[in-house]
């Protein structure tokens, strides 16, 4: 075989941090190629820097033995080099065609668009990937899995020799994923490279050949997947042997309070009617696919968006929960899907992302901000929760996922809060801090509070979960507990309804 | 080729300890204050002005630009609110004009000044809250809603009017606009005073964090349980307040109610605000920069004045030096 791309020796160093240290990495003609690494290991850097958005300072790349140089990603394209963001690139009032052919329209000889042209191809590019896409709505009208996959098709319709896949997967449900190995093994027996990351390891070994592992902007080490295991790549990504992912559940209480209790829910005018409820010192999972009405149900609940009637009991006392600002008088706290957008204010020091709601514990007698009490108590929780950073002044920003997640979990503990929806929080964050996560909740509901765990990921679900509610299309077909909490019939539930 | 790099350092040994605690000189918190730039820019107009004209240095001048400065830099209190919300008022002139007049309409018909003048803050107060349901509640964008109300308040103050000044002011309202307290002119007093309050609002109180949580991420601060709706209500009704006591200062400087004054006053505020290292989509910024970017405007003015440079080519001076300084400001948010 011949090596179609190899990386030596790249480094590449940001303001105060050594981002790569002297990376390798070889990858044979028509190879599926698994980079891997917690979160802030530099993978993705490394991508940019192969697909010529980030430039290296030392080091060198060679596509099929040529040394290369890209000064730009549009260089990095006409080299053979394309790339799927992590972050989607589309422009959301653009439709698929116009995203797909953005600053490469087909024109006719007077420069003007020929718009035929772009959609006959791009229809032969989605009758390819096998994907049912409108192609005239704007993409910010299609669900985010129809999105990733016009990302595809716009990296693919560049003819790239070689594809990184930079967490394409993290969207999509395990039927859409697995579509995607299907055109990536196709791809594979075109010759085309890839390189794939990804967090799940069940779909690393489905799909790669060989394996590359970072871990701290290091390379630890490259194997063929045949010669290796889960544990030893585990190993290799966080540098110690993870000892138990999930913390044991307790023996479950019958008599428990009921601290939420929503008697109907209903979103819209036809939508179905659902009801659920929340006990005391317990951890009740929303499971189901992507976009089967988990976190809409939660937020309609507790008035951070509209429902069209709901009827909702806390500690026994019919509650309004007209707005969140309710919701936070009662008890109840959000960390919202997108720690980003929803969750952090990103410019903001710790302290002010945790302050933002309990200023008033700080006002004493006079109408001013204590600051110094301020300042003690926000590292005082900081502690609590373990969030890990220089200083409480530090800029939530420059945190990494897992210690920006625990930053909006401290804002609610400082609070009088006692229940706790946790929207996804251990998207895009690594092994180790999701460990961390898990046992943060488990050791809150032995506090007291009560959490709703809405995830994606079934392994958390079974693994932390004393009772799961199992979503389809917008409705809870399934309440589990005990036994029944295993990963069949979670997935039976709620593909199949029944 | 299986291999595994053995001179790693495990992550256990990296501690938060190890990475870099801010350092603490003088010169490095100076430099993480929002208004350092914007200060730096200060003195060096000031400098330039000092070489080149001749009475740029005396007491008298100084105080003379103070003076010059404070109604714009009221206005621009107001502004720095409405902009750390992440939102604008581009109605602060018209209110302006609308409130003065009024004042000078009501004492010409012979209310007494201490009823004239709180009646016409409160019209500023209501034409803020105007503006303020129509963004907060009805969701609409700062920049229309004010666009809008803008025209008319500036309607109302010419119908009010018949488009004419109104003269004959009462000798005792001249104190807000000529007098002096303790030697310093009233106008400055006034301006410092709501500098003052501005600063204590946005840096020591609960709702001066949420104006700024509001600019920085609003969607996240009304998930973690804040009334944004509002705040931002207050925000546009302050901007609205603001710009009242701007009229009372003019109306009362000028001894005259004028219905088409503070014409593109907005524009001077706005530069004002980003001048003073305010970003112009909120969350990040300081009351103090403000005044200072309110001072180095007035600098300019004076300055450019005593060298004899025509007003036509002082404006072209001012919009350069306001694109630079907001050149300067983006650079300074690039890298961090």
């Amino acid at each position: 075989m011949n090596t179609a791309l190899r990386l030596e020796q790249i480094t590449k160093r940001f303001p105060g941090v050594n981002a790569l240290t002297t990376i390798d990495l070889a990858v044979e003609k028509g190879e599926i190629h698994a980079l891997l690494g917690e979160n802030g290991a530099g993978k993705s850097t490394l991508m940019k820097i192969l697909s010529g958005i980030y430039q290296p300072d030392e080091g060198r790349i060679l596509l099929d033995g040529v040394e290369r140089c890209f000064s730009s990603y549009n260089e990095a394209v006409a080299a053979g080099v394309a790339i799927i963001f992590q972050e989607f690139s589309l422009i959301p009032d653009l439709n698929a065609v116009e995203n797909i052919f953005l600053g490469r329209e087909h024109t006719n000889s007077l420069g003007f668009l020929t718009r035929k042209s772009m959609l006959q191809e791009a229809r032969a590019l989605f009758k390819k990937l096998g994907i049912a896409i409108d192609l005239e709505v704007p993409v910010c009208k299609l669900s985010v899995a129809q999105q990733q996959f016009v990302e595809i098709a716009k990296a693919l319709s560049l003819n790239a020799r070689i594809l990184i896949l930079d967490e394409p997967t993290a969207t999509l449900t395990p039927t859409e994923a697995e579509h995607l190995f299907g055109i990536m093994r196709d791809l594979k027996a075109h010759d085309v490279t890839m390189i794939f990351i990804s967090h799940h390891l069940d779909e690393i070994f489905e799909v790669c050949d060989r394996i590359t592992v970072l871990r701290d902007g290091h390379y630890v080490g490259s194997t063929d997947v045949s010669e290796t295991d889960v544990d030893t790549l585990v190993e290799w990504m966080v540098g110690r042997r993870l000892e138990q992912a999930f913390p044991p559940k307790p023996v479950r209480n019958s008599s428990a309070r009921k601290v939420l209790e929503a008697r109907s829910v209903q979103l819209a005018k036809n939508a179905p009617i659902n009801s659920f409820t929340l006990h005391e010192r317990e951890i009740l999972g929303f499971a189901g696919l992507v976009g089967s009405g988990r976190s809409e149900l939660a937020r309609a609940v507790i008035g951070a968006d509209k429902a069209w009637q709901k009827e909702i009991y806390v500690l026994d006392k019919r509650t309004a929960l007209k707005d969140t600002a309710e919701a936070l008088e009662v008890g109840i706290g959000l960390l919202p899907e997108n720690r980003k957008t929803e969750g952090l204010i990103v410019d903001f020091s710790i302290r002010d992302n945790i302050s933002i709601n309990n200023l008033g514990k700080y006002l004493g007698t006079g109408p001013f901000i204590d600051h110094r009490a301020e300042y003690d108590t926000t590292q005082e929780v900081m502690n609590r929760v373990g969030v890990k950073a220089p200083h409480p002044m530090t800029v939530v920003g420059e945190l990494s996922g897992g210690n920006q997640q625990k930053v909006v979990i401290s804002r609610w503990l400082n609070h009088h809060c006692k229940v706790l929806i946790f929207d996804e929080p251990t998207r895009g964050i690594d092994v180790g801090a999701k460990s961390e996560i898990y046992t943060l909740m488990r050791r809150l509901t032995n506090e007291g509070y009560a959490i709703i765990f809405i995830s994606s990921e079934l392994p958390e679900i079974v693994g932390l979960c004393d009772r799961v509610a199992v979503f389809r299309q917008g409705a809870i077909v399934a309440t589990l507990e005990g036994d029944e909490i295993n990963s069949t019939e979670v997935m039976r539930h709620a593909t199949t309804g029944n | 080729m299986q291999q595994q790099a053995t001179n790693l350092n495990p992550i256990e040994q990296l501690s938060p300890e190890a990475s870099s605690i801010p350092t603490s000189t003088w010169l490095a918190r100076t430099k993480r204050t929002p208004f350092f730039f914007p200060l730096v820019g200060l003195i060096a107009v000031s400098l330039v002005m000092i070489v080149t004209t001749e009475n740029f240095l005396s007491a008298n001048n100084f105080l003379n630009i103070a003076r010059q400065v404070s109604i714009n830099a009221i206005i621009a209190v107001g502004m720095t609110c409405a902009i750390l919300s992440g939102g604008i008022d581009l109605a602060v002139g018209a209110v302006m004009a609308l409130s003065g007049t009024l004042m000078a309409g009501l004492m010409v018909a012979g209310v007494p000044p201490s009823a004239a003048i709180p009646i016409g803050l409160c019209v500023g107060l209501l034409f803020g809250l105007f503006n303020g349901f129509f963004v907060a509640y009805a969701g609409m964008p700062p920049i229309i809603v004010t666009l809008a109300t803008m025209g008319i308040a500036r309607g109302i103050a010419l119908i009010y009017t018949g488009g004419y000044p109104i003269d004959g002011l009462p000798e005792s309202f001249a104190f807000f606009g000529r007098g002096s307290v303790l030697g310093v002119q009233t106008p400055v007093v006034i301006m410092l005073l709501v500098f003052l309050a501005a600063y204590l609002l946005l840096n020591q109180t609960p709702v001066g964090r949420y104006i700024y949580a509001i600019g920085g991420n609003e969607e996240a601060t009304r998930l973690s349980g804040v009334r944004v709706a509002r705040y931002k209500l207050l925000v546009y009704a302050l901007s609205g307040f603001t710009a009242a006591l701007a009229g009372l200062v003019l109306s009362s400087r000028l001894m005259s109610g004028q219905p088409n004054s503070g014409v593109a006053f907005e524009m001077d505020a706005i530069a004002a605000v980003v001048m003073g290292g305010t970003s112009i989509s909120g969350g990040r910024g300081s009351i103090i920069g403000t005044l200072i970017g309110a001072m180095m405007l007035g600098v300019l003015n004076n300055g450019l004045n005593m060298m004899g440079v025509s007003p036509y080519v002082q404006n072209i001076i001012k919009g350069l030096i306001i694109l630079f300084a907001i050149y300067i400001s983006r650079e300074r948010r690039k890298r961090r």
